[in-house]
């Protein structure tokens, strides 16, 4: 198939849309399809042959915060140029909510688009996209993805009709090989954490406290932990005696996030709820990382039940203390659990995400004879 | 000669209190201007709003401009009915910024040429752009004054201010989009 994606953010900036759309790109076109993604993005950086730039995005206020968008008469013609040239079988628009290339194309454009939705959006935005432009450039679209269940409620309950969900995947190979951070995971043993220190849902607390009952255990056994956060807050939940045993990484880039998921024997999620899929934890599969999480639906669904993973009883420190505690002292198990997980994580792998995707494309094309081109 | 005194002290006290009332009078003609020039600020506001939102609602712009644009729009009516006079400047500015990021944005007006009715949009918002600009200047310039006045030894002394609300600045981003 000749597929068009439309980006409505800079390609140059690290985010989540941005990386959805080079993880897709990337497993359609391994899949053997034509995949042209247009992006805002400055001409004379180097990009993957298969985006098209349309020139850097301009800051611009938008829905309370500053967003780099392409907008404008120019942005419009390059869309168009770029629609006619392409001679796609599918437009795959990307946010379309956003006022940017997405909507652009959505709006330009005529024959079979597809469009994903990323995130929830607050009631204001909604009654916007009903009425005036916004409403001509989303009727238009003849099949709809939403990538959370938060998402696809916000769409369905304002806009009405439905929309596919079909969560992120993740991009496996990316995590599979990395080398420790200098020093970790040492004699002692560490165990791992990554996620908003802040955020009760992630449940750091619990893994501070199992970590009071191992820590006074095992003399050589540390923490690290990544992710945003006041590290103060989080010692401060401690005895002082083993405070200086856990080290913070703050926030992390992509490469440091694989690298400290390779500097871990076990990786915990302690999540006690609100976790509709669990990507770290799927991240942390797929490099391979010996895992301990909460009993949750969705990390029991994940890890089959935990032949790929050990879980605990959500919320009971005590219990994640004696699960982590029998796995620290079994390499071979911790081995076993990891050739598991890498082995159970390839059913969320984007080659897998991408064919359902393809699906999609292949129904919106069902019984229709024109490509994509310009509307008139 | 006691008598003389008397009368000098009571002619004191005349002129003194004659003075002091003309200045409160001053002080209270410098409240109501203040008044005055807020209510044509909000006015021009309000006006370059709603031309604001009549040019992105026009369909004569890409839909992405227009967006952007009635976003903006929306929040200034949003924030306008709040107390909260921070929220307010921020989105003003806010508009002001997306009015100049859309009118510099390469091809805008080459695009809208030999449309008339769009010729027309984009002047009446710039109209109100600088009818913001100025109307603005003139509000901080008459706060400057009061507050000055407020502040002299006398005003304070005779609390010649009364109930009089403190005026305050209001500061924004409100360079034209022609820069």
């Amino acid at each position: 198939m000749r597929i068009g994606i439309a980006c409505p953010y800079s390609w140059d900036v690290p985010g989540g849309v941005q990386s959805h759309i080079r993880d897709l790109a990337e497993a359609l076109i391994d899949k053997g399809h034509d995949v042209s993604v247009i992006a805002p993005a400055d001409d004379d950086r180097p990009l993957p042959d298969y985006v098209v730039p349309t020139g850097a995005a301009i800051p611009v206020p938008y829905n309370g915060s500053v967003a780099r968008l392409s907008f404008g008469p120019l942005s419009l013609n390059r869309v168009r140029r770029w629609l006619r040239d392409g001679n796609f079988d599918v437009l795959h628009a990307h946010e379309p909510t956003v006022p940017s290339l997405s909507l652009l194309a959505c709006w330009a454009a005529s024959g079979p688009i597809v469009a994903t939705v990323h995130t929830a959006m607050p009631k204001s935005r909604v009654l916007l996209a009903t009425q005036g432009v916004m409403r001509s450039a989303l009727e238009k679209i003849d099949g709809r993805i939403a990538v959370s269940e938060a998402a696809r409620t916000t769409l369905v309950q304002h806009l009405g009709g439905d929309a596919v969900l079909i969560p992120n995947g993740v991009a496996t190979h990316r995590y599979r090989d990395a080398d420790p951070l200098p020093g970790w995971p040492g004699e002692g043993g560490t165990i791992g954490f990554l996620g908003r220190m802040d955020e009760p849902r992630k449940g750091l607390v619990v893994l501070l406290r199992a970590f009071e009952i191992l820590g006074a255990q095992r003399p050589g056994l540390r923490l690290l932990i990544a992710g945003p956060g006041d590290p103060a807050d989080a010692r401060a939940k401690l005895p002082a005696a083993l405070r200086d045993r856990v080290h913070f990484l703050g926030e992390v880039s992509e490469e440091q996030k694989v690298q400290a998921l390779h500097s871990v024997d076990i990786f915990c999620s302690p999540n006690t709820g609100g976790e509709s899929f669990g990507i770290v934890t799927a991240e942390a599969m797929a490099a391979g990382a010996a895992i301990v999480a909460s009993d949750l639906e969705a990390f029991r669904m994940v890890l089959r039940g935990g032949t790929a993973g050990e879980l605990f009883r959500n919320g009971d420190a005590a219990d994640l203390a004696r699960v982590a505690g029998a796995l620290l002292d079994d390499p071979a198990r911790r081995a076993e659990l990891s050739v598991a997980a890498m082995d159970a994580v390839r059913a969320y792998d984007w080659s897998v995400v991408a064919r359902e995707v393809l699906s999609v494309y292949e129904t919106v094309v069902l019984g229709r004879r024109a490509t994509v081109g310009v509307a008139t | 000669m006691t008598l003389f005194y008397i009368a000098l002290v009571i002619l004191a006290v005349v002129i003194m209190s004659v003075y002091v009332s003309w200045r409160a009078g001053r002080l209270d003609r410098l409240h109501h201007r203040t008044d005055g020039a807020r209510t044509g600020l909000d006015l021009a506001l309000v006006r370059r709003s709603s031309a604001a939102y009549e040019l992105a609602s026009s369909g004569l712009l890409d839909p992405a401009t227009s967006l952007l644009l009635e976003d903006a729009v929306r929040r200034t009516k949003e924030n306008g009915k709040r107390e909260d006079v921070f929220d307010r400047e921020l989105a003003e500015s806010d508009l002001t910024r997306a009015l100049r990021a859309a009118f510099t944005q390469p091809e805008f007006r080459s695009s809208l040429t030999g449309n008339e009715g769009a010729e027309d949009l984009v002047a009446g918002v710039e109209a109100a752009a600088r009818q913001v600009f100025l109307a603005r200047k003139f509000y901080n310039d008459i706060v400057a004054r009061t507050l000055e006045a407020r502040r002299r030894p006398l005003v304070r002394v005779f609390r010649l201010a009364g109930h009089a609300p403190q005026p305050v600045f209001f500061e924004m981003d409100d360079l034209p989009s022609d820069e």
